[in-house]
């Protein structure tokens, strides 16, 4: 390598350590660089969670009254109520259903480039699917709201999508989203299956469909739940494709073809029309503390998922 | 997997597994849709706007000013675009090859580690508009700056940093084993062995997830609403080099809406007649840099690998 042999600076056997060495700036450095992120993770955490809190405290509302599906923040209509079971119910549907479109069909893929496809069909995929990764939400929303929902409200409108914006719209928007996440890591998993395993059930004289169910479905599992939850933790944060396309009406949704809202859109959509210490501001940092633990939970749950998997 | 010169062992004697050999086939088909079914929607999207952009995109309306009563032009939101990812990777590419190298060379199994590990995790899973509303209380309200492009780009470095920490400690742990060795078997120190020896193997890795990650941060709304603001800029004169000067283009210390939050303002707010037009057009050139950004990381990265390795 040249870079050895360029150096010059390497001198040979020294006894001693200087003070210089022992001082070990550079270590001192990328350590305090690498400590940074539980730094921003711990200071994150605090402001969100003690704005997130004002709304108990500074605004006098019982945590029990937000377990109620009014949302009516304003005071023009008599009692002001923030209720948050329409966000938090929206989150979790659109969030579920979208998972349910995406996972097979991200399976499917994982499965196709792993075992199934020829070289040039891998070195076209990958790169397919960094580009949807690639892809700006707003443009998934801007997508979603000039195509899938006109289309959604001419043709399926006697199903129940009369204004095209719903509950199925945002998901669906969302499982394109989640669908390179999701793939990527199944995919690892399957590639992570020894290739004896596979041998030995060709061996056996079982097809390829059989080695798939039998061998690599089981053995890659845990990788595939813990896609899921990775595509979970993205489409429950995603914000402005979901507010495009969702309707953005706060009530618990009966039908996926009804307007809906969700956690994100809601603080989207009020955080800019909303003075900063008012009730109504405090709710949408009460949601977004909600937000903040979800993804947590989701971290923690990967977790648990990888098992004691602490290094790599 | 089969070799067509050898005696196929004989599946056709049993009818449950000529069955079984059905279904492999149905099960071989249904794959193969999958993989084309996915190519499809990504050639379908890129045509989509291919053609909804088609009377927008001139060099007018890439380097022209906004209008409030024509098509105008999108000039200085993709130079606030560009202004913040160059500042956002300013400060996000040094601090995650840092932390990279920490974790790679240094770090040993332990709490701290550990720690550290749930940290990069955890940010990752943020919701990228949590991370726009944790600035808004840090840059735009405890800190008094108002909408500013440094705390777009400070926000944007919490959601690069992980992902940028990741990437390098990727790349610096594919660095053989033996290459150290070398190194620190002719006397080089640690630090001599990290700076000489393990990063300039990993740099083809790192630029390459530098380019990648340069492509999501450059697509970024969320994060940025509530920190480097809404506002539409009339017009820039990059004469003024006064970066002190909140007017001045060049300054860290100004709003500055991007090209992706410009499609989310323009279609929230509805104003104009020109919004559809000006949203196609911006989403296409948004989806025209994420193809630039991928080919650029996949031909740099070929290209730094060759150098380095050949030499």
């Amino acid at each position: 390598m040249t870079s050895l042999t360029t150096s010059g600076r390497i001198t040979g056997l020294r006894p001693t350590t200087t003070f210089r060495e022992r001082l070990d700036v550079p270590r001192r450095v990328v350590f305090v660089a690498a400590l940074s992120m539980i730094g921003i993770v711990v200071v994150m955490l605090a402001f969100i969670a003690w704005q997130g809190i004002q709304l108990f405290v500074a605004g006098h509302v019982t945590p029990a009254s937000l377990l109620s599906t009014t949302w009516q923040p304003d005071n023009t209509a008599g009692a002001v109520t923030f209720g948050m079971l329409p966000f938090v119910a929206g989150t979790v549907g659109v969030t579920a259903l979208a998972v349910l479109i995406s996972a097979p069909l991200s399976v499917g893929l994982a499965l196709f480039l792993s075992e199934i496809a020829p070289a040039w069909a891998r070195t076209v995929l990958q790169p397919a699917l960094e580009i949807f990764v690639g892809i700006p939400s707003v443009v998934y929303g801007w997508l979603g709201l000039t195509v899938l929902v006109p289309w959604l409200r001419e043709n399926l409108s006697g199903a129940g999508f009369t204004l095209g914006f719903s509950w199925f719209a945002g998901s669906l928007v969302l499982s394109l989203m989640i669908l390179p996440t999701i793939t990527t890591v199944t995919y690892d998993a399957f590639r992570a299956v020894p290739q004896d395993q596979r041998t030995a059930s060709l061996a056996l004289g079982t097809t390829r469909w059989q080695t798939i169910r039998h061998i690599l479905v089981p053995a890659g599992l845990a990788g595939t739940l813990t896609a899921i939850v990775l595509g979970m933790t993205r489409a429950a944060g995603e914000a402005l494709a979901v507010q495009m396309v969702i309707g953005n009406r706060p009530v618990v949704p009966t039908s996926i073809a009804q307007p809906m809202t969700t956690l994100t859109s809601q603080i989207t959509l009020d955080m800019g029309n909303t003075v900063f210490g008012e009730p109504w501001n405090d709710a949408l940092w009460t949601m977004a503390l909600i937000l903040l633990l979800i993804s947590i939970g989701f971290v923690i749950l990967i977790r648990v998922l990888n098992g004691r998997r602490k290094f790599q | 997997m089969t070799t067509s010169s050898l005696p196929r062992p004989s599946l056709r004697g049993a009818a449950s597994s000529r069955r079984a050999v059905l279904v492999d086939k149905i099960a071989t088909g249904v794959l193969w849709a999958a993989g084309a079914f996915v190519l499809l929607i990504l050639a379908a999207i890129i045509l989509h706007f291919a053609i909804a952009s088609a009377g927008v995109i001139s060099l007018s309306f890439i380097f022209g000013n906004p209008s409030a009563t024509s098509l105008g032009g999108v000039g200085p939101l993709l130079w606030n675009s560009v202004y913040m990812l160059v500042l956002t990777m300013l400060i996000s590419v040094p601090l995650g090859i840092l932390a990279g190298i920490y974790m790679s060379e240094y770090a040993r199994e332990g709490r701290v580690t550990n720690a550290i590990r749930f940290a990069e995790e955890a940010i990752s899973s943020v919701p990228s508009i949590v991370v726009g509303l944790f600035g808004l209380i840090a840059f735009v309200d405890v800190a008094h700056w108002g909408f500013t492009a440094l705390g777009g780009a400070l926000a944007l470095t919490i959601f690069n940093l992980p992902l940028m920490s990741r990437l390098s400690e990727q790349a610096l742990r594919a660095v053989p084993a033996d290459e150290r060795a070398g190194s620190l078997a002719l006397g080089a120190t640690k630090w001599q062995t990290i700076q000489h020896v393990v990063v300039p193997l990993a740099i083809p890795g790192i630029v390459t997830g530098v380019i990648l990650t340069a492509g999501r941060v450059f697509g970024e709304a969320a994060a940025l609403l509530f920190t480097a603001g809404l506002s539409t800029p009339a017009g820039y004169n990059f004469a003024n080099l006064n970066i002190a000067d909140p007017r001045s283009p060049w300054s860290p210390f100004r709003p500055a809406t991007t090209l992706a939050v410009y499609i989310w303002s323009t279609n929230s707010e509805g104003l104009g007649n020109y919004v559809q037009q000006i949203a196609d057009g911006s989403s296409a050139i948004l989806l025209a840099m994420v193809l630039i950004f991928n080919l650029g990381a996949r031909l740099f990265g070929r290209m730094l690998t060759r150098r380095l390795t050949a030499a």
